[in-house]
């Protein structure tokens, strides 16, 4: 049976075809646009004029699945079992607002679904990867459900020689979920890649991101967190280390929907030659969500002159017995710990590279699981040393 | 060891060393004493290399070498150490790291061999126990959250490991209580050898009963006023700088 034949996805990729058609590729016009050109589409011949091409593929092993998890291929739970793929896709996401997740929506095809009934832990990482190695264009359509009290690991891995990757992840957590969802990009300057996620937080659950753009010529991560229960928390943290021509962007809407729940937001990245990083973070405090403690903070190292980064942060306050706060530095390296490490004997080179260590090290001192951790310090490291012996 | 001449330097356009002379010979501790703003601080930087500090006239040669003309880095290999009076604080860079960055950066610029992590936690281990500081100290980033007399402490370590030939040491007894001063200057009088010299720099006498000098010069209007042995040091304190023309507020 063709996944085509099911009316409802036919409605809701008509849906996201027609939305598509009427906003077209958002431009530097569009106000959530406004630091990030999607003209290296263009450049590279990867503007969408059909279908995707290319498979998004799903690995890592994770063991034996307890009873009642389903993990696997969107496609083949839309064979196996459509009822529940219905009951969630395209639900959290709004078509109309996001105009690269109408875009997805219009072809949906695959991707990963995971969903975790209550109360079952699932703690080794599943990850997703998009490792093309051509110009393949692909639109990843991602599920993760989890019930009252479930908790999973996701990691995204994009290793990618070129192409282009327009995912959307629609993430629903019970009442005292946990999600940590981290993202690992590596790709080579000549991909590009877009994210659109849409999380929606119930009472007293947790959703934690966490991604490291290291690589790819254009990566942006668009987040949109809202909290529907009392006593929800938000994490979107990130590091960024943009060197080249490359360009990273992460745009964040925290909406607190409810009392009593929490969101951080905090960004810190390194931007070099002429790299270009943009921060956009939004907290919204909906009226009668009393007790709301939002807070954001970005913090960036500019390597060189041609360096850019846009910081945008924005409180939209409707309550009134609220805590929220942002803030956002950017500067060169510290030249009062440079000269102190060059008087102990360490060549200017070695430390300068030995405060950029740890200054990325320190922002992802933020991750809480041990393992992704040591594999973000690790590809950190990496792009570390290829910086330093160019 | 040290020789000085005629020193003139300047920061931001403005003369600070006005004709500094001075000479340190080997196995010597010198104290530099003077009223605040005399130019102690801007002395210690220029001999170890600080961006900012001009040099506009005179010449300052270690071990018979051009010392004005080596970077930062190159001070430290041939054998300069400046005990900062700020110790600067490094996020993210744990202190066992920087340590042993720093000593393998200085042995590998003198042709020796690097140490791996057991020879660099032997050699630390020993000389971190003698001045105080855990192994939870050094875990934590270089200086982050350390008190005053942890930072100071863990200037003297820094020395005792990098083993200077000249070690100058600002004000290091800024910011102490008199426990804390105890234990850096036994630390640093552990280290007094006939082939290491020492420039202490201080405002007050109080560090000088610690650590006694050989010689006491005083610094004022950017050169050396008088200099004399260590009883110049009380005199200092009875009288203080007034007759170098630092007036009382100061």
């Amino acid at each position: 049976m063709s996944v085509g034949t099911l009316s409802w996805l036919d409605d809701l990729r008509a849906k996201g075809r027609a939305r598509f058609a009427e906003t077209g590729l958002p431009s530097r016009k569009d106000e959530a646009w406004k630091f990030t050109g999607l003209n290296k589409l263009r450049a590279l011949g990867l503007e969408p004029s059909g279908p995707p091409h290319g498979l998004s593929g799903l690995s890592g092993s994770v063991g034996p699945l307890p009873n009642g998890v389903a993990l696997g291929s969107l496609a083949e739970l839309l064979r196996r079992n459509p009822a529940i793929v219905e009951r969630h896709l395209g639900k959290l996401i709004d078509v109309d607002r996001r105009p690269m997740a109408a875009l997805n929506t219009a072809w949906i095809e695959d991707g990963l679904v995971l969903i975790v009934p209550d109360g079952v832990v699932l703690d080794r990482p599943i990850e997703t990867t998009w490792a093309s190695t051509g110009n393949e264009t692909v639109y990843p359509r991602h599920l993760i459900v989890l019930g009252r009290a479930a908790e999973a690991v996701i990691v995204e891995r994009h290793s990618s020689k070129g192409g282009f990757s327009n995912s959307v992840f629609e993430i629903a957590l019970g009442a005292g979920a946990n999600l940590r969802h981290y993202a690992l990009h590596e790709e080579s300057e000549a991909a590009l890649v877009t994210t659109t996620i849409a999380a929606e937080i119930g009472r007293a659950a947790t959703y934690q991101t966490f991604a490291l753009t290291a690589g790819g010529g254009l990566v942006r991560r668009e987040i949109e967190a809202r909290l529907v229960g009392e006593g929800g928390s938000v994490r979107v943290d990130g590091a960024y280390l943009v060197d080249g021509r490359r360009h990273a962007d992460t745009t964040v809407l925290v909406d607190h929907r409810v009392p009593h729940c929490s969101s951080r937001q905090t960004q810190k990245g390194i931007v070099d030659d002429h790299g270009h990083a943009v921060f956009q973070g939004k907290i919204l405090v909906r009226p009668g969500a009393q007790q709301t403690d939002g807070n954001q903070s970005s913090q960036t190292l500019l390597l060189s002159r041609d360096a850019e980064i846009d910081v945008k942060p924005e409180l939209e306050i409707h309550a009134d017995d609220v805590k929220c706060s942002h803030g956002a530095t950017s500067g060169r390296l510290d030249e009062n710990a440079l000269f102190y490490l060059r008087s102990r004997g360490v060549p200017e080179r070695e430390a300068r590279a030995l405060l950029i260590q740890g200054f990325i090290d320190g922002a992802l001192d933020e991750i809480d699981h041990e393992g992704v951790r040591e594999t973000f310090k690790a590809a950190a490291a990496g792009w570390l040393a290829k910086r330093v012996a160019a | 060891m040290l020789e000085i001449e005629n020193l003139h330097a300047s920061v931001d356009g403005r003369e600070i060393l006005k004709g500094l002379t001075l000479s340190v010979p080997s196995g010597e501790v010198h104290a530099i004493m003077g009223p605040n703003g005399s130019g102690k601080s801007t002395l210690s930087y220029v001999l170890a290399g600080r961006e900012g500090y001009e040099v506009t006239a005179g010449r300052a040669t270690f071990e018979g070498k051009d010392l004005l003309a080596m970077k930062p880095e190159e001070r430290a290999v041939a054998g300069v150490f400046l005990a900062f009076q700020y110790p600067v604080e490094i996020p993210g860079v744990p202190t066992a790291t920087f340590l042993r960055t720093a000593i393998n950066a200085v042995r590998r610029a003198r042709g020796e061999n690097e140490l791996d992590a057991i020879q660099f936690m032997r050699l630390v281990r020993g000389q971190a126990k003698k001045l105080g500081i855990s192994d939870e100290m050094m875990k934590r980033a270089v200086n982050v959250g350390f008190s005053g007399g942890e930072k100071k402490r863990n200037e003297v370590l820094q020395m005792a490991l990098l083993a200077p030939r000249l070690a100058i040491l600002d004000e290091t007894d800024s910011g102490l209580d008199i426990d804390a001063l105890k234990m850096v200057a036994d630390g640093v009088n552990a280290l007094r050898a006939p082939d290491r010299s020492m420039l202490v720099i201080t405002h007050y006498q109080r560090l000088l009963e610690h650590i006694v000098p050989d010689r006491i010069h005083v610094l004022a209007h950017g050169r050396i006023q008088r200099s004399g042995g260590k009883e110049l040091a009380l005199e200092l304190e009875r009288t203080g700088y007034a007759e170098f023309g630092e007036n009382a507020a100061a």
